[in-house]
């Protein structure tokens, strides 16, 4: 059976706010348990919550992003469920009226098609805290410091039709979350999680098959490969001429499966209704609208104006906008070397290379944007040439010191006297007779091929310092004889 | 002493007549000695009394202070105080010390006024005879047979008694103004958010109210003064200057328009009860108010209305007292359903387990429509009732309950009949405006109470409308037996 | 309106409520008592009425984002039935 796929994302960002979205308690990774909380977030008795004025400010932000209808009136609901990490037996959410309404992005992929995926809803809620499952004394430990921590759920349509697809759209909002700097975009350390509802039905059929929900990826390698597996897992089970239970699924990413969640399965009314303890948001279009024009350059936005101000192509674009940091990176040292095509080739070549091996995002590089520009600038004046640039590089990265610096240690200046490089030419062509009579007696044909030994030599006799644009003239003047 | 105003005591606080530790220490006496037969009080803190009145009586020395500086007062056991046993009257919480001081309480003591202890009530404050209390039921002082009302039944039958020169309560349907009724007391319930909920255990958020309960309006407006306004800590909370309560308690009420709804003087009020509230409205007439019959035509649905947006709101609100940050937890559970299912039924009486079942029905799916968004509309309807009267009318005046206090045990197995007797005083909560329970006679030798209901923040006219009537009346001024001689 | 034993048994579960059978019998009775009681608001003609959820019908208003609350962990936890390691503790969760 020749199956389609079809998957719907709820993306959780944790908005960066310095305070919780209740109360004035500290929002922080990796604190000693508890001590990030106060009476709101440990739901003690007489607590009341107060909403925080910035992750109001960020998910409108958010909503602008995605082209959304913003919620003039947006009303938080309470979820009603127990669970020892929700300390007041509900987590406040938005049901009805969320924060941010339809919008849509359009997705570009790999082989440079764009998709538009439909986004249903993005509203604000508190996070959960933490249930640890060390031995204590045979008990589960309850951290509740990320408890009211402000999340914005981003809630896709089920227009996703692919791994990839997906992992496109994951990708691109956590490039426009970064972009906003409403969520720093740390997966490792939970501030993107995402919930993929996923079913399958046979190519062609209009309703949609039964689908389960996997639960709290964290990463897009996982995302990609939770997929995979439950697609498999689907299919198999529909090829047999199973069926599909609807429920909860939990994806391990060391056996590459999934597996249900039984703890879950319990059939859940959450009794969702108007939080009595806090009122309406109701915004003006004054406030709406001044957001909007203080929005900074998007993904999008920023890779249309690199094609068209650097003269990049769509592909680049695209890469070097994918991130804020590597934007911002790119910009920064080409306004060193003024050279976009050299910085473009540079910063997706070697430097995403070496960021690469050592597994390092490039706000961590340890050669920063000026410096890097500074290498630059020593390519395009011809002070050292591509191929030694790359060891300089490497000797930047390993901490010896600025370009010049280095340059100037390693006598690695090309030689551009051209009086020193007709001396070196001679001398090279008095020690090789036989090949520059060969090479005189060959037609043009065969003495383009034959050159490439003589700037071989030269370079070797140079230690590779000889600048070639000066040694190819040279040389070919000097072997006509 | 005990039975003296605000205002006397604080003048002779002031003038060195007597120190804020001996005034607490007469009453302290007097709860040790009368309260056995009342049961008023769940925890009374009189370490934390003295040293706040010794505080007290260092700040009278220099002259500083307010009213209430050294005057001793007792809580509600549902504000949270520190370092304080705080139960809301519950087992759930028969351990619970919070590490934080309510807004109510925490005014209050900023004040200067000295904590006497925390009284009864009905079980998170569910109930209208505080026989709902885990601490057991509260004696009326006025025939300890009968009921004191509730849920803050303690607070009313500690003033009545002479055991606190006034206190708090909280009235979501009638929490306050039914016992002071029953006990002869003066309490008023303010607009929804003229007092901060912060700290108050919560029942129904969208209907608690705290306010003060004392033996006359002018103490009442002692309490205010300190006690109501803006809280940032509370959502809810107006973000609206205060009236000073006091400033217009002694102006005339010539011309005061008084509406008298039908609905209130209908079947099942107890004609005696009728009698009383009559007589009072003719004083009104001759302190130069004109009266005037007006409808809430949908006063009978505030019953339905309410037992379901209270409960739904509650349901909700208990779930926070599941065993595992504070408060009672079972013996061995065998494992996380059995800890919240045991230590909810352990912790958690008959009727709080009622109405949060009650809620939880009336929450769950398929049934939200029917009832609590049916609740919410009718809801309006109520509040527009209200809004449309006090365009015609100042003041709205009836009786707080179709009788006097009942006989202890009288009406437990029939809580619905109980939920009737709430007719009077539920409306006002789901509307928010502020009303008053004044004593305004007797029938059968038990207290009757006047409900008094003004616009929303029209606090300091109710008051002024009470005090003008006591000024002319001494029915506030009565103690019961008990309380005599002590 | 009245509900039977399991519906009772359904919402005392879904409000973590353990309820013996003698239990569950009085609150079929109470419970469908309070349930008749609020049974006639649907005799009320509602339509184009507005929910009112907050008497004042204010609306929200905004905290400024600056931590305001300290650690007080030792305090918060002194109320714990069992506490270890700065953690409340509770029987075994198993996801």
């Amino acid at each position: 059976m020749n199956w389609e796929v079809v998957i719907g994302l709820e993306i959780h960002t944790q908005l960066s706010t310095k305070s919780k979205l209740f109360s004035g308690a500290a929002v922080g990774f990796g604190a000693e348990p508890n001590t990030q909380t106060t009476l709101v977030d440990l739901g003690m008795p007489g607590a009341l919550p107060v909403f925080n004025k910035e992750a109001l400010r960020m998910a409108v932000m958010f909503g602008h992003a995605i082209n959304a209808e913003i919620g003039m009136t947006s009303v938080f609901a309470r979820k009603n469920y127990f669970y020892p990490d929700l300390p007041k037996g509900y987590q406040t959410s938005q049901m009805d009226h969320p924060i941010v309404g339809k919008g849509y992005l359009d997705v570009v992929l790999d082989d440079g098609t764009t998709s538009r995926i439909g986004i249903t809803r993005a509203h604000l809620e508190e996070d959960a805290g933490k249930s640890l499952h060390e031995d204590f004394q045979g008990m589960t430990g309850i951290d509740l410091n990320r408890s009211s921590t402000p999340l914005l759920e981003i809630v896709s349509e089920p227009d996703i039709r692919s791994a990839k697809e997906a992992v496109a759209y994951v990708k691109m909002i956590h490039s426009i979350v970064t972009y906003l700097g409403i969520c720093d975009g740390n997966m490792a350390e939970g501030s993107m999680r995402c919930d993929i509802n996923l079913s399958l039905r046979p190519k062609g059929q209009k309703e949609y098959g039964t689908r389960t929900e996997i639960k709290n990826v964290n990463s897009f390698r996982f995302i990609e490969k939770a997929i995979y597996t439950e697609i498999e897992r689907q299919a198999d089970i529909l090829e047999d001429g199973g069926r599909i239970i609807q429920e909860t699924r939990l994806y391990d990413p060391e056996k590459n499966e999934t597996r249900s969640m039984r703890s879950k399965e319990d059939a859940n009314d959450y009794r969702y209704f108007p939080c009595p303890d806090l009122l309406p948001v109701v915004l003006t279009q004054e406030y709406v609208d001044d957001i909007k024009t203080s929005l900074p350059e998007l993904p999008s936005q920023k890779a249309a104006r690199f094609q068209s101000e650097y003269a990049l192509s769509e592909y680049d674009a695209s890469v070097l906008s994918s991130s804020r940091a590597m934007a911002e990176f790119f910009e920064n040292a080409n306004d060193v070397v003024k050279d976009a095509k050299l910085t473009t080739n540079w910063v997706m070549g070697e430097l995403s290379k070496l960021l690469n091996q050592e597994q390092l995002d490039i706000e961590n590089s340890p050669v920063n944007a000026q410096a890097f520009g500074e290498l630059l600038v020593r390519i395009k004046d011809d002070t050292i040439n591509g191929k030694t640039a790359k060891d300089v590089f490497q000797a930047m990265w390993n901490g010896e010191g600025s370009a010049d610096e280095i340059i100037e240690a390693k006598g690695l200046k090309q030689v551009t006297d051209t009086g020193a490089i007709e001396a070196m030419i001679q001398t090279i062509l008095d020690a090789n007779a036989a090949q520059v009579e060969q090479y005189r007696a060959a037609d043009d044909d065969k003495q383009k091929k034959m050159i490439g030994f003589f700037v071989g030599q030269v370079m070797k006799a140079s230690q590779g310092k000889a600048n070639p644009g000066l040694v190819n003239p040279i040389l070919a003047r000097m072997l006509k004889g | 002493m005990f039975e003296q105003s605000i205002a006397t005591l604080a003048k002779k606080l002031r003038n060195k007549d007597i120190s804020s530790v001996e005034l607490t220490r007469l009453f302290l006496a007097r709860i040790a000695k009368l309260d056995p037969q009342l049961n008023s009080f769940i925890t009374v803190s009189e370490q934390r009394a003295l040293e706040q009145a010794a505080v007290a009586d260092t700040l009278l020395q220099s002259g500083k202070g307010t009213s209430l500086t050294g005057i001793p007062v007792a809580h509600k056991d549902l504000f949270c105080t520190e370092g304080t046993l705080t139960t809301c009257g519950s087992k759930m919480l028969h351990n619970f010390i919070p590490p934080y001081e309510s807004t109510v309480t925490s005014r209050i003591q900023q004040a200067g006024a000295v904590m006497l202890g925390k009284t009864n009530m009905d079980e998170f404050a569910m109930g209208s005879s505080n026989e709902n209390s885990f601490y057991g039921a509260v004696k009326n002082p006025w025939n300890l047979d009968m009921v004191p009302g509730g849920s803050s039944g303690g607070s009313a039958a500690a003033v009545a008694a002479g055991l606190a020169v006034a206190a708090t309560g909280t009235d979501t349907g009638g929490s306050i103004r039914q016992p002071a009724s029953f006990c002869g007391i003066t309490g008023l319930k303010p607009t929804y958010g003229r007092v901060s909920r912060f700290g108050m255990i919560a029942y129904a958020s969208s209907l608690d109210q705290g306010g003060p309960m004392a033996k006359s309006a002018e103490d009442c407006a002692h309490l205010m003064q300190a006690m109501a306004g803006f809280d940032e800590k509370d959502s809810t909370s107006a973000d609206k200057p205060t009236d000073d309560y006091l400033a217009n308690l002694s102006a005339p009420l010539t011309g005061l328009k008084i509406g008298l709804p039908k609905e209130y003087f209908g079947n099942g009020l107890d004609p005696k009860v009728a009698d009383v509230i009559m007589s009072a409205v003719k004083e009104f007439e001759e302190l130069g108010a004109t009266v005037k019959e007006i409808s809430l035509p949908n006063l009978q649905l505030s019953i339905p209305s309410y037992y379901v947006i209270a409960p739904s709101e509650a349901s909700s609100n208990l779930s926070r007292f599941d065993g595992v940050r504070f408060g009672h937890r079972c013996d061995n559970p065998q494992d996380l359903l059995d800890m919240y299912m045991r230590s909810r039924a352990e912790g958690f009486g008959t009727e709080v387990q009622k109405r949060i079942m009650v809620g939880t029905y009336a929450l769950s799916e398929g049934y939200y429509d029917a009832y609590y968004l049916k609740a919410q509309k009718i809801r309006r309807l109520i509040k527009e009732d209200f809004v449309k009267a006090l365009e015609e009318v100042d003041v709205i005046m009836g009786p707080v309950a179709p009788t006097t206090a009942f006989g202890l045990g009288s009406k437990t197995n029939d809580p619905v009949a109980m939920y009737l007797e709430d007719i009077y005083t539920l409306s006002v909560n789901l509307a928010g405006i502020p009303a008053m329970s004044v004593p305004a006679g007797f029938a059968d030798g038990m207290p009757v109470g006047l409900q008094i209901m003004g616009n929303y923040f029209a606090e300091a006219k109710l008051l002024n409308v009470a005090h003008q009537y006591q000024q002319h009346t001494d029915w506030h001024l009565q103690t019961p037996n008990m309380a005599k001689g002590a | 309106m009245s509900i039977d034993k399991q519906d009772v048994q359904k919402i005392a579960h879904l409000a973590r409520l353990a309820l013996t059978e003698a239990d569950a019998d009085q609150y079929q009775h109470s419970l469908s008592s309070v349930l008749s009681l609020v049974e006639q608001m649907q005799s009320v003609n509602t339509d184009g009425v507005e929910p009112l959820s907050n008497p004042l019908e204010m609306t929200q208003r905004l905290r400024e984002d600056v931590v305001t609350e300290e650690n007080r962990r030792d305090a918060f936890l002194a109320n714990a039935p069992q506490a270890e390691a700065g953690l409340f503790l509770v029987p075994k969760v198993i996801d």
